[in-house]
């Protein structure tokens, strides 16, 4: 039996519908994020298991108890919220002690806990200060000890880093990682940041409009999308118009020039106009890609320097296609105005629109190819 | 150059139209006797013993007045925040009735309301009348003033991180929000201490010894006393002023939020 169970959750808010037929398993220790765009439901769904939204319809089991019911001060669940939500009034250390002192724990024992926890997120000597007094990746971290203060059973996290600047965000992204793997914590994690939930997560629950698009590993998610919504909002595509010209072996036409996919159009015909999507790091300047390949030639609009890559925008008649080159001093990127041809694998090529796209991935083997 | 004299200008013509009656005043309480300045008429005021009795029951009646204020009315600002938004025009409207109905008219109906119970049979009981209808006179004040203090925090995210640590709703008042709003109470405290001492309609037609109708008896029966007092008033005003800064300044540096 999984330790955190969440069985067909549905909340509507009067005649509009936040969470609808939402079923997810978490096992004990596991690090899931629910990942998705602004009003997909994400947050609803935490505080529902938060208690502080009953649903509508559904349960919510924790350690095979069913908590539905029960009121959130008696759940045992540490919440960590965007805002912080630090007591002004106390300072960092009562903060911490806050949970023990209403379970009415020992003093000696609350004294000890706090002084552990300082050592932890590696604030020690911060236990006096007030909140105000701390930077925000700061009074993030004390929010963090004063969660996980009282030995939750589970512990969510609202988009606790969305507040901070990205280097703050990336040290302490790592920071949460570490301390969740340190302790073996059961952790949900709301989040719209793509990269933050890939780097963190044990599985990702993708989500929209209320429903789960996707549930699975980082790299399965990113690689093997199940829905077109997935593949368009995690990482980035390149959508391309392509006109089927063979649709039993897979053959379509962008802009006349002819491209192959990895297995038939079973719910095209010839003629239909179809979306194709391609990853950026998936498409290779010419001659780079062993085996089977598909080749586009257009002209360079654009070349952008990102540091570790170089992003070309390649122009075709009407479709744009963007693609990554690793940055290398001794070789000059494409110059912009100059006629190229780039190549990709038919393996890279997602059909949207198709269903089960799982079943025509954008595979692991082309991605380590491109 | 003239924009720095003409904000001199106005300051000192504010200045002076505050200033003067005050001094005027000051100068007047100091002429009880013929032929010098002497604090005579203050030593009066201070010597009386009902100056003495009338102060010391205003400001225990103040105090039940803020006491009670505080315990009904943080509650209501606090929850109509959180759970209750959409009451808050209504609240607001309630706000405002003390000023629109005449202490008189308030007076009067809860007499008539209660005549016929223990509140209007003792002393004790009008007391306890009295008190309530401090409250209903500072509920402008109060509601304000702790609606604003209660809008400078998120009291929601607040309320929910103290409740999933195990904090019921009273600790979550008691630890949380209290002393979060506290200088905001403290602002409607003072304002209520304020109008509790100098009130007199209310306490003169529940018969009770307060300040309000003891400065009143006393304009009538002698001429020096009464600027004292008012001056005696007016300092104990701006101590209380004083008073709010001083402790408030603490108390907001740490609810400012982060930098």
């Amino acid at each position: 039996m999984a330790f955190l169970e969440l069985i067909n959750i549905h909340k509507s808010f009067g005649a509009s519908v936040a969470v609808e037929n939402f079923n997810l398993a978490v096992e004990r220790g596991e690090f899931v994020s629910f990942l998705g765009p602004s009003g997909c439901g994400k947050t609803t769904t935490l505080r529902m298991i938060a208690g502080f939204e009953k649903p509508t319809a559904g349960r919510i089991i924790i350690d095979g108890v069913d908590v539905t019911d029960t009121p959130p001060n008696r759940r045992n669940i540490g919440m960590v919220f965007q805002s912080y939500a630090l007591f002004p009034n106390m300072t960092v250390a009562d903060n911490i002690g806050f949970g023990l002192k209403i379970a009415r724990r020992p003093a000696s024992e609350i004294r000890a806990r706090v002084e552990e926890l300082l050592r932890i997120i590696h604030m020690s000597e911060f236990g006096r200060r007030y909140p105000y007094q701390l930077s925000g990746g700061q009074q993030q971290r004390v929010a963090l000890a004063r969660a996980l203060a009282i030995q939750p059973k589970l512990l969510l996290l609202d988009e606790p880093l969305s507040a901070l600047d990205a280097k703050i965000r990336a040290s302490l992204r790592q920071e949460i990682r570490e301390i969740q793997r340190q302790l073996g914590i059961t952790t949900i994690y709301v989040t719209h940041d793509q990269e933050e939930a890939m780097a963190l997560s044990d599985r990702i629950v993708v989500m929209s409009r209320g429903r789960i698009e996707q549930i699975g590993t980082p790299f399965e998610v990113y690689n093997f999308p199940a829905t077109r919504f997935v593949a368009s909002f995690v990482g980035t595509l390149n959508l391309i118009q392509a006109t089927v010209v063979d649709a039993a072996i897979g053959l379509v036409t962008v802009e006349g020039q002819l491209v192959r996919v990895a297995r038939p159009l079973t719910q095209h015909r010839s003629g239909d106009a179809i979306s194709l999507a391609i990853r950026p790091e998936l498409i290779a300047l010419n001659g780079q890609v062993n085996g089977e390949v598909n080749r586009l030639s257009g002209t360079v609009e654009d070349v952008t320097f990102l540091g570790s890559i170089v992003r070309v925008r390649l122009g075709l008649a009407s479709n744009k296609l963007h693609f990554d080159l690793f940055n290398n001093p001794q070789l000059r990127p494409p110059q912009p105005g100059s006629s190229i041809t780039v190549q990709f694998a038919p393996e890279a090529c997602l059909v949207l629109g198709e269903e089960a796209a799982s079943a025509h991935p954008i595979s692991a083997s082309a991605a380590q190819a491109a | 150059m003239l924009k720095r004299f003409w904000s001199w200008f106005w300051f000192i013509v504010g200045a002076t139209y505050f200033l003067v009656p005050l001094y005027a005043t000051f100068d007047f309480s100091l002429r009880a006797r013929r032929g010098e300045l002497s604090f005579a008429a203050y030593a009066n005021v201070l010597n009386d013993i009902k100056f003495v009795e009338s102060f010391w029951f205003s400001f225990q009646t103040a105090l039940a007045t803020i006491v009670i204020s505080a315990l009904v009315i943080v509650p209501t600002a606090y929850w109509v925040q959180l759970r209750l938004p959409r009451l808050r025009p209504v609240i607001e409207f309630f706000t405002l009735l003390p000023f629109v109905v005449p202490a008189v008219v308030l007076v009067f109906s809860l007499a008539r309301t209660y005549s016929r119970t223990p509140l209007t049979d003792s002393r004790e009981g009008l007391w306890v009348l009295l008190v309530g209808s401090y409250v209903i006179l500072s509920f402008p004040y109060m509601y304000r003033a702790v609606d604003t203090g209660l809008r400078a925090i998120n009291i929601h995210d607040l309320t929910e991180a103290a409740q999933s640590l195990g904090a019921g709703w009273f600790t979550i008042l008691a630890q949380v929000i209290f002393p979060n709003v506290y200088t905001a109470l403290l602002s409607g405290a003072f304002i209520t201490f304020a109008i509790v001492m100098g009130e007199f309609t209310i306490a003169a037609l529940l018969a009770q010894p307060a300040f309000g109708p003891y400065m009143n008896r006393l304009a009538s029966s002698r001429v020096y006393e009464p600027s004292a007092l008012a001056i005696i008033s007016f300092a104990l005003t701006w101590a209380a002023i004083a008073a709010i800064q001083r402790i408030g300044q603490g108390a907001q540096a740490r609810v400012a939020g982060p930098r």
